[in-house]
């Protein structure tokens, strides 16, 4: 008799990630899709930027008030969160979620070089979240919202961000190369 | 139907529904993200080492395919492109933001939009990715004002797309960003093989019929070309409501939907000098006058604070008006009568200029109704149609009394109000604002 393993969601068997042109495929029809439909494409960091917002609002008000980059999200009586980019941001999480229980790749994990620990890498992923959350709330968005997005539509300034991305990881990679490899 | 679709340009609690389309994107995208594999770090990391540029084949592919869609329906006379938010440019803000960026991707092994992939999986490094994030908002919220000048004006273009800066059709654009995007794709399979010791013989042939299929709609939009400003101005369509008042009961309340030419004729866009003046004390509104006759008249007399865009050169300034200017915008343009402004105002509904009026009876008319006590000025009984009809003693500008009425003078002015504002999409409303 053959031991049958538990077949909880986050107990499936692991399947393979789709083909690279396949997903960016899919991800291109959604992309359209949003861009017919409501005229705004996709993004995320502005909904970082949001929650931060409403954070700070409901500690200190004036602090809002007298801060002209959150006064414009969050100043008087203004809701941070009344912005479609809040319900793309939770509705990614949820996307994430969902396939990755699809795929059976729930699962507590570190992703990470083989040469670093752990808490090396926690501390890399904390950093590098940092660093790149104030880069996009620089250039007004990030790789969704700038490359993705405003590659799509042709914007000029997008096209600048998304080399300049790619540009500053390239010119950056040799120097941490521990951590990756 | 005419896309983008009105009520889903922007949440709102008037319209639930928005909410929920909104999130059905975020699912789908964020769906997406994990079944490509960028919820873990390692796959996003090896772009930068040229092992594995799974990056910028899934990130290429999604952008050349939406750019053929996006540009087939525009084409098409689908999907209004002026409705459709395209990122402001700010040239050093964006490449510096972007370098920052470059380096929070390759330190930290994640994008913003794949933290959420990857922490919503239980991927711990995904999950301090994201916190992080939040601290590094939280810190740009703190030390922008140190900056904020800069960052306000930083290389600032407005409205700016890639064919405008080329000077070349936008499906040309769409052409050649496909061809970069083919000969990237090649090259990053090689680089792969090279590189990554991968066996490109293992992979799809089916990936070459996409490639040929996505340059033939690449040349499809080319040759389809954009909708011409008359196809554009033909389906431009006005809502107006009418209020029947009912003797105990609520109003009965009348929707009608009228073309561009209608509103024309039935003179619903023509509003009287005393509503254009009076537009300047409403706080609902914030108009704009554009002047499109001649300089030479211009400099003799105008309106004050009007803009002379003389009528050859109003497409010059779409661009500004689409993205500029905020959402409560009315533009109310005017000739010396109103044949060079109708023919203006035709130019700025066709490209999708939202809150664009008529001044009824033109500056000759403004004149007949604030001028009349100005002594200085004397009609001019030889003018022709849509000529200034007042001979000036001197090129004054808006010096005239008459240019700037005294709002306590005309403090109460009667006029029906024909200026339904129409709000369009904020400049701040899209985009990762």
């Amino acid at each position: 008799m053959t031991t049958q393993t538990k077949k909880t969601i986050f107990n499936r068997p692991e399947k393979p990630y789709v083909h690279p042109y396949f997903g960016g495929m899919v991800l291109g029809v959604i992309l359209f899709l949003a861009l017919l439909f409501t005229g705004n494409g996709l993004g995320s960091s502005g909904a970082t930027a949001r929650i931060d917002a409403a954070l700070v609002d409901a500690v200190s008000p004036s602090h809002v008030d007298n801060n002209p980059y959150l006064l414009k999200m969050a100043g008087g009586d203004k809701n941070p969160f009344d912005d479609w980019i809040l319900p793309v941001f939770i509705g990614a999480l949820l996307g994430g979620f969902a396939s990755g229980a699809f795929n059976g790749r729930l699962k507590f994990m570190t992703t990470k070089g083989p040469n670093i620990s752990n808490r090396t890498r926690w501390l890399m992923a904390f950093l590098g979240g940092v660093i790149f959350l104030y880069g996009a709330r620089m250039a007004r968005g990030c790789t969704s919202g700038q490359a993705l997005t405003g590659g799509t539509t042709l914007s000029a300034g997008s096209w600048l961000v998304m080399f300049s991305i790619f540009g500053g990881a390239y010119a950056l990679a040799y120097f941490v190369r521990k951590l990756w490899n | 139907m005419n896309f983008p679709i009105p009520s889903l340009i922007a949440v709102s609690a008037a319209n639930p529904w928005s909410y929920l389309v909104f999130a059905l994107v975020g699912f789908a995208f964020g769906f997406t993200l994990e079944m490509s594999g960028f919820g873990d770090s390692r796959k996003l990391a090896a772009q930068f080492y040229f092992t594995e540029l799974t990056v910028l084949k899934v990130m290429f592919t999604a952008i050349v395919t939406a750019m053929v869609l996006l540009f087939g329906a525009v084409g098409l006379g689908i999907l209004d492109f002026s409705q459709v938010w395209v990122n402001t440019t700010y040239i050093w803000s964006g490449i510096l933001g972007g370098l920052i960026m470059g380096v929070g991707f390759i330190i930290g092994g994640f994008c913003p939009t794949t933290s959420l992939a990857s922490a919503s999986t239980g991927k711990i490094d995904g999950m301090l990715f994201m916190l992080g994030g939040f601290v590094g908002a939280f810190l740009f919220g703190e030390t922008e004002p140190l900056f904020t000048n800069w960052y306000n004006n930083a290389g600032y273009l407005g409205r700016l797309t890639l064919d405008q800066v080329f000077g070349i059709p936008i499906g040309a654009v769409v052409v050649l960003v496909i061809l970069m995007a083919l000969f990237m794709f090649w090259g990053a399979e090689q680089l792969e093989r090279i590189i990554g010791k991968k066996d490109l013989s293992k992979e799809p042939k089916i990936r070459v019929a996409g490639a040929v299929a996505l340059f033939v709609g690449a040349l499809a939009v080319f040759f389809i070309g954009s909708p011409s400003l008359e196809d554009k101005y033909n389906k431009v369509k006005f809502t107006r409501t009418e209020s029947i008042p009912q003797l105990n009961a609520d109003p009965i309340v009348n929707t009608y939907t009228y073309t561009a030419d209608d509103m024309l004729a039935k003179r619903l866009v023509h509003i009287t000098p005393a509503e254009a003046f009076k537009a300047k004390y409403n706080q609902a509104m914030n108009p704009i006058y554009i002047d499109v006759r001649p300089e030479a008249e211009y400099n003799l007399y105008h309106v004050e604070d009007a803009v002379n865009v003389p009528l050859d050169r109003i497409t010059e300034i779409v661009p500004l008006l689409l993205s500029e200017p905020p959402a409560n915008s009315v533009f109310i343009v005017m000739g010396n009568d109103e044949t060079a402004a109708t023919d203006a105002w035709k130019l700025l509904v066709g490209s999708g200029v939202t809150n664009s009026y008529i001044l009824e009876g033109g500056v000759n008319n403004w004149i007949a109704f604030f001028g009349t006590d100005d002594k200085a000025l004397q009609a001019n009984p030889k003018a022709g149609d849509d000529e200034l009809g007042y001979i000036f003693p001197a090129a004054l500008g808006s010096n005239y009394e008459s240019c700037s009425p005294s709002p306590v003078e005309y403090e109460a002015l009667e006029f029906e109000a024909k200026i339904v504002l129409q709000l369009k999409r904020d400049k701040s409303g899209g985009g990762c604002g």
